[in-house]
């Protein structure tokens, strides 16, 4: 057995030399100091391939146009299994990949592994966690929920503030005028592929580079002999890796990745956060106003990458040991202590009401509070079978959930919206409805009426109560009477006429009222046997008073 | 027993042992990593999405002007998931009343490879164009690559209208 496959193994290197290639990788000699510190780059490689495999994952089940996106990445979520995972795998590991990235260059940075002739090999990591970033900028759109769509309106306005550069790089990125379907395809196209295959090759350039150099030792290793890579080192990479992964695997499964509602341009109620890592640079933004503003935007983020890249060669003294480093650690801790600060003063400086809705508690808690207008709507949402697409109160549908959405909104809003759904929100999937302008109206009033908390006890209103509401208010009888504080006082009051009349009397009445009552300005109904009885039933089920 | 080598072994032992352990280590933590990103990745291109309310039933039309033994081609609107959409497709179906009186409505595609095949009314047959299979009225297949009889949808009388419901799961017995 054992002699076979060393034949085979011959044969395949005698013809591809891929073999001896893997054995020399691994057999490579590393310095006596190398150990735990210098896992991060691997860890970073591993990343990077987690988020190919699962971006090709979600990319099976997606579709790149505005609208679409969202629907699709819905679909991944509610209607596929293993989607929440592929899709949380690949957000968190987006976050976990800058934080290995940026741990990674701390490393090199402390221990001056970028001193020549390594000065490259420096430079395209700083590259390579530029393309970083460019993910989570590109990637950030994606979903095209409010999250993404408001947060790019907020970083293309920062391109376009660019010195010279901003007009172009406005016009590379299809953000003229609006945030559109050409944005889109342009972040979307940066997003999977330009970037992936720019970031594989300089992967490619970086490690060759540091194969080239060797890993960079630390003084005192010239009088230690060398190790091998294999399998001391790639054991401890293997468990940083796994530790990484363990991790990963474990948000991915526990913290909900949020989607939002589908991207609404009208939506000016709409608070834009960036992702947390761009928190910083958010915040640094606010430091300058006016005129200024472009200083926080660009130049100093620009001159900051400048003498990123240019680190080699401010730095140029002896490679001397890391516990001597004091300055560069000193720059790292401060680095850091900024970081943290910004940071956490853009967290605190975040407006708790941007994400959480105020609960009505003036809202009703049952149907039988319902107005005779808002009772209608629940006919009018029933006919229309809103609920084929719709949750009410408990997410997850092809639409929204209403109960959660429709605080937030107005009538007007609403109705427009009713008219022509993709007017209002490009993209939407959602059919018009054909309803005259009042019953559009009664239908936005009981949806403005909803919450997660009522949702169920105004659904569970009885057929009968439905239809007589209905038939109350196309007849206009609330031009002349109240019914639970809604209406005019011309006629009596509605509420408490169980207690007032009987039902045979109500129904002869509104066939001939001046028979009943002589001197009433009521109008004869003449409604059929069917509106009459619901209409009785409706009123006689209203509270008493 | 030779002292020097005892000495030698003793001293390679935990090296090699060490060796081992790191190697096994490396191939048995690689190995959960694959694991637990390909099995769900399977699962998520494998399991079929779930399903939402799709068993719709539609109303085809008046069946009571339909004759016996003649069949018609009826349209109706319905919705179809696909996907993240749902579209509302125009869609037929070849409706028959057979001698028993019982209405029958076929999916107007061919058994073989999904054409639409349409009703010959001089001989008295379905035939599919593509590759001539031929069906009876009942659907049954008497000649050409056909493998079995025309797919029905449920059906129901509602008053005079048909209701048509999804595709029977079994092509059920040929009448």
């Amino acid at each position: 057995m054992r002699q076979h496959w060393n034949r085979l193994n011959e044969w395949v290197d005698h013809r591809t030399g891929i073999p001896t290639a893997a054995r020399k990788f691994l057999y490579e000699e590393i310095p006596a100091s190398s150990g735990w510190h210098q896992v991060f780059g691997s860890v970073a490689v591993f990343l990077f391939l987690v988020q190919a495999f699962t971006g090709a994952m979600l990319a099976f089940n997606y579709a790149p146009t505005p609208g679409d996106a969202y629907n699709s990445l819905r679909y991944i979520l509610t209607e596929l299994t293993g989607g929440r995972l592929m899709r949380g795998l690949h957000h968190w590991g987006a976050s976990m990949m800058i934080v290995v990235v940026v741990l990674h260059m701390i490393q090199v940075f402390l221990y001056g592994a970028y001193k020549k002739p390594r000065e490259t090999t420096w430079m395209v990591g700083v590259v390579l966690l530029l393309l970083t970033l460019a993910y989570g900028l590109t990637g950030y759109l994606l979903p095209w929920d409010n999250r993404a769509y408001w947060g790019t309106v907020v970083t293309t306005k920062i391109a376009a503030q660019a010195p010279l550069l901003g007009p172009y790089l406005t016009r590379l990125l299809g953000g003229e005028g609006s945030i559109g379907v050409v944005t889109f395809a342009r972040f979307f196209g940066l997003h999977v592929l330009l970037l992936p295959p720019a970031t594989a090759m300089l992967i490619g350039v970086h490690i060759y580079l540091v194969r080239k150099h060797g890993v960079a030792p630390a003084p005192g290793d010239e009088l230690v002999p060398a190790k091998k890579f294999y399998p001391e080192q790639v054991f401890k990479d293997t468990i940083a890796i796994f530790a990484a992964f363990a991790i990963l695997f474990t948000m991915a499964v526990a913290a909900r990745v949020p989607l939002e509602q589908l991207a609404d341009p009208s939506d000016t109620s709409y608070i834009p956060r960036p992702e947390w890592y761009f928190l910083f640079l958010f915040q640094t933004l606010k430091l300058f106003s006016g005129p200024l503003e472009v200083v926080g935007a660009v130049v100093l983020p620009g001159l900051a990458v400048v003498a990123l890249i240019m680190v080699p060669f401010i730095d140029r003294g002896q490679m001397i040991k890391v516990t001597r480093r004091t300055f560069a650690a000193g720059f790292v801790a401060l680095a850091a202590l900024g970081w943290t600060g910004l940071t956490a003063a853009a967290v605190i400086t975040t407006p708790k009401e941007a994400r959480e809705v105020a609960v009505d508690y003036s809202a009703p808690t049952d149907w039988m509070q319902l107005s005779p207008e808002e009772m209608a709507g629940v006919g009018y949402f029933r006919r229309e079978n809103c609920v084929s697409c719709h949750a009410v109160g408990d997410g997850g549908s092809i639409g929204p959930d209403l109960a959660q959405t429709a605080i937030r909104r107005n009538a007007a809003w609403m109705i427009q919206h009713f008219k022509s759904p993709a007017g209002v929100r490009p993209g939407t999937s959602m059919p018009p409805i054909q309803l005259s302008d009042p019953q559009l109206n009664s239908l936005a009033a009981f949806l403005l009426k909803l919450n997660t908390d009522n949702a169920m006890a105004l659904f569970n209103a009885p057929e009968f109560m439905v239809q007589g509401a209905l038939v109350y208010q196309v007849n206009g009888c609330s031009d002349c009477h109240q019914v639970n504080g809604i209406g005019t006082q011309i006629g009596p009051n509605l509420n408490g006429l169980t207690r007032r009349r009987s039902r045979s009397w109500v129904q002869e009445h509104f066939l001939d009222p001046a028979k009943l009552s002589p001197g009433s300005i009521m109008p004869a109904y003449r409604l059929n046997q069917k509106d009459l009885e619901n209409l009785t039933a409706y009123l006689f089920a209203l509270p008493e008073s | 027993m030779d002292p020097v080598r005892t000495v030698a072994e003793s001293q390679k032992a935990p090296v090699t042992t060490r060796r081992s352990f790191y190697v096994v280590a490396i191939y048995g933590l690689w190995g959960i990593i694959s694991a637990a990103l390909g099995l769900p990745a399977l699962i998520y291109l494998f399991v079929p999405p779930r399903m939402r309310r799709q068993s719709e039933w539609v109303d085809a039309g008046d069946v009571t002007q339909l004759a016996s033994n003649s069949p018609v081609e009826m349209t109706f609107r319905r919705n179809r998931v696909d996907g993240w959409k749902v579209t509302s497709e125009k869609s037929t179906a070849w409706v028959v009343k057979l001698p028993n009186n019982q209405v029958v409505a076929y999916a107007p595609q061919c058994t073989h490879l999904g054409c639409a095949y349409h009703w010959d009314q001089g001989k008295n047959e379905f035939i599919c164009p593509c590759h001539n299979s031929l069906f009876s009225i009942e659907g049954k297949v008497l000649d050409g690559p056909a493998p079995r009889p025309l797919d029905r949808y449920q059906t129901r009388i509602d008053g005079k209208q048909l209701l048509v419901g999804p595709l029977q799961s079994s092509p059920g017995q040929t009448a």
